[in-house]
């Protein structure tokens, strides 16, 4: 029997009927634009059982791997529980440390389960509802707590009062997880580029902790971005895994300042380049400050690599 | 009898197309500057829609649709000179991947047949 299963309903499906025109047909509503699976509003994830891979058709792998699909274009071959994509947890602030001048390390013992992946970002949710976007740098299943690194904004409804007011034993909510900058494993040779600016560390960071502890053996190539060294974080750290892991490069890039080894002072939207001839083939993720995250991302489309292959997060700020 | 949407391998052949062409687009000096929008994934999108809409492929665009998502552009100069490039630049990708001549004249003839309207004429 074709059925789906959406938020504990049960919706048996008409032959040849999509999942979104049962949805819509039994008066659920769900988001949908186009319905020819190119704008993917009406993306959804699969909790059990397999979408039809025609319904994953233009979706990242990382995406794919995860269970999305868009509802328009699938019409599934048995039962489907589907859900919408994100979820909401209450976490608990275990400590707080710096990391530099600017940057603070929040780890949070999440109060149920959750499966979500190194580099993804939640929803930070605050108690009167305030709420933003930060990555996980964390595995949250492997280390049991999901880490963050926040970069004090002045001024700001958030960063600040993580940095100073909130204090461990404070509870918070977390929705997510969104985005797709997180380790695939399969394919564990190809060349990783992993760039990133400032607090955009983390998800990388996480991506990177995931890309050795699943024994990567293709290159890996780390780039972290600042105005000066002051911006950097977690060098002892990343110097070391780069001293154990021999397919591990780490350049740390800064506008201004002296360059020494491992230091290279100049655009890291310039210095990417450098790393390759082509990144044809490469795996390619990158975070943190937009105008560069776009910039980069561009560049390495250019040179070779595949959008499918290119995974972004640029840090946003809120429109509020 | 496939239809041209078909014949050229339908989703999968938008999706090698839209790598080559969009790299194309990008870097002519003629166009890229309509394509200066910051979001390449959202950019990607929209390629793939064209190009679905060239290839014959299943879209509800209308000739309404074409004039308004373009009416933007055409303020900012876009002319005949623009859309030949296009086209040709079109033809240059399904050439790298060894579409047959026929087929890619059929292609071009479609996204003729939307210059009046992406023109807003
Ligand atoms: C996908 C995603 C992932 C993110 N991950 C992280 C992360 O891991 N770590 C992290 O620290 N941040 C991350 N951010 C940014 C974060 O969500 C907030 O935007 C940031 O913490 C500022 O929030 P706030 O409430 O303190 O400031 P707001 O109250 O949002 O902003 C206050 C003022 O400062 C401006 N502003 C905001 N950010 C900046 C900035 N960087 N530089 C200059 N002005 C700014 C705003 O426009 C506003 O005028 C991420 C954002 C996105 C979209
Ligand atoms: C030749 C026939 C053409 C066809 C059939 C066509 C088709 C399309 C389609 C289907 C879209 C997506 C619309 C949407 O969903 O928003 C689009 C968007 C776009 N087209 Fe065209 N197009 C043509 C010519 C051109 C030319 C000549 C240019 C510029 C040189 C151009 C630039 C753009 C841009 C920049 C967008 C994105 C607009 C935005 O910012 O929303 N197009 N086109």
């Amino acid at each position: 029997m074709t059925e789906i299963i959406y938020h504990d309903a049960v919706y048996p499906l008409q032959p040849d009927e999509t999942v979104l025109d049962a949805l819509l047909r039994n008066g659920v509503d769900v988001p949908y634009a186009c319905k020819t699976g190119v704008c993917q509003s009406c993306m959804m994830k699969a909790a059990a059982g397999e979408p039809p891979s025609s319904s994953q058709r233009g979706l990242k792998p990382t995406r794919r791997a995860q269970g999305y699909f868009l509802a328009c274009q699938c019409k599934p071959d048995g039962r489907l529980i589907v859900g919408d994509a994100g979820e909401v947890i209450a976490a608990r602030l275990m400590e707080k440390t710096p990391l530099n001048a600017r940057v603070i390390r929040l780890r949070f013992e999440p109060e149920s389960r959750v499966d979500w992946a190194a580099g993804q970002f939640v929803s930070l949710i605050r108690g009167d509802g305030e709420s933003r976007s930060y990555s996980i740098a964390s595995a949250p299943v492997r280390d049991g707590f999901i880490e963050m690194h926040v970069q004090r904004v002045e001024g700001g409804a958030i960063s600040p009062w993580l940095h100073e007011e909130a204090e461990p034993g404070e509870r918070i909510r977390l929705r997510g997880p969104y985005g797709d900058c997180f380790y695939l494993s399969g394919e564990p040779e190809r060349p990783l580029l992993l760039a990133c600016t400032g607090t955009g560390l983390a998800p990388i960071y996480g991506v990177l902790r995931d890309a050795l502890a699943l024994g990567h053996s293709g290159p890996i190539h780390l780039l972290h971005g600042g105005l000066d060294e002051s911006g950097l974080y977690l060098v002892d750290e990343l110097l070391d895994l780069a001293g154990r892991y021999s397919n591990l490069s780490y350049t740390r890039c800064v506008l201004n300042g002296a360059s020494k080894p491992g230091l290279v002072v100049g655009d890291i939207g310039e210095l990417l380049l450098q790393t390759a001839p082509s990144f044809s083939g490469w795996r390619v993720y990158l975070c943190g400050a937009p105008d560069l995250v776009r910039l980069m991302q561009k560049k390495v489309f250019l040179h070779g690599a595949t959008s499918q292959d290119i995974h972004a997060d640029a840090f946003i700020p809120k429109q509020v | 009898m496939p239809n041209l949407y078909e014949q050229l391998g339908g989703d999968a052949a938008v999706d090698q197309a839209v790598e080559i062409f969009y790299r194309k687009v990008l870097t002519d000096d003629r166009i890229s500057r309509f394509f200066d929008d910051v979001d390449m994934d959202t950019q990607i999108a929209k390629q793939k829609a064209f190009l679905t809409m060239a290839f014959g492929g299943p879209n509800h665009y209308s000739g309404l649709d074409m004039r308004q998502g373009h009416k933007h552009l055409v303020e900012r100069g876009l002319t005949d000179e623009h859309v030949d490039a296009v086209i040709e630049l079109l033809g240059e990708s399904l050439q790298e991947l060894n579409v047959p001549a026929e087929l890619i004249a059929q292609v071009a003839a479609i996204a003729e047949g939307a210059r009046k309207d992406v023109l807003n004429r």
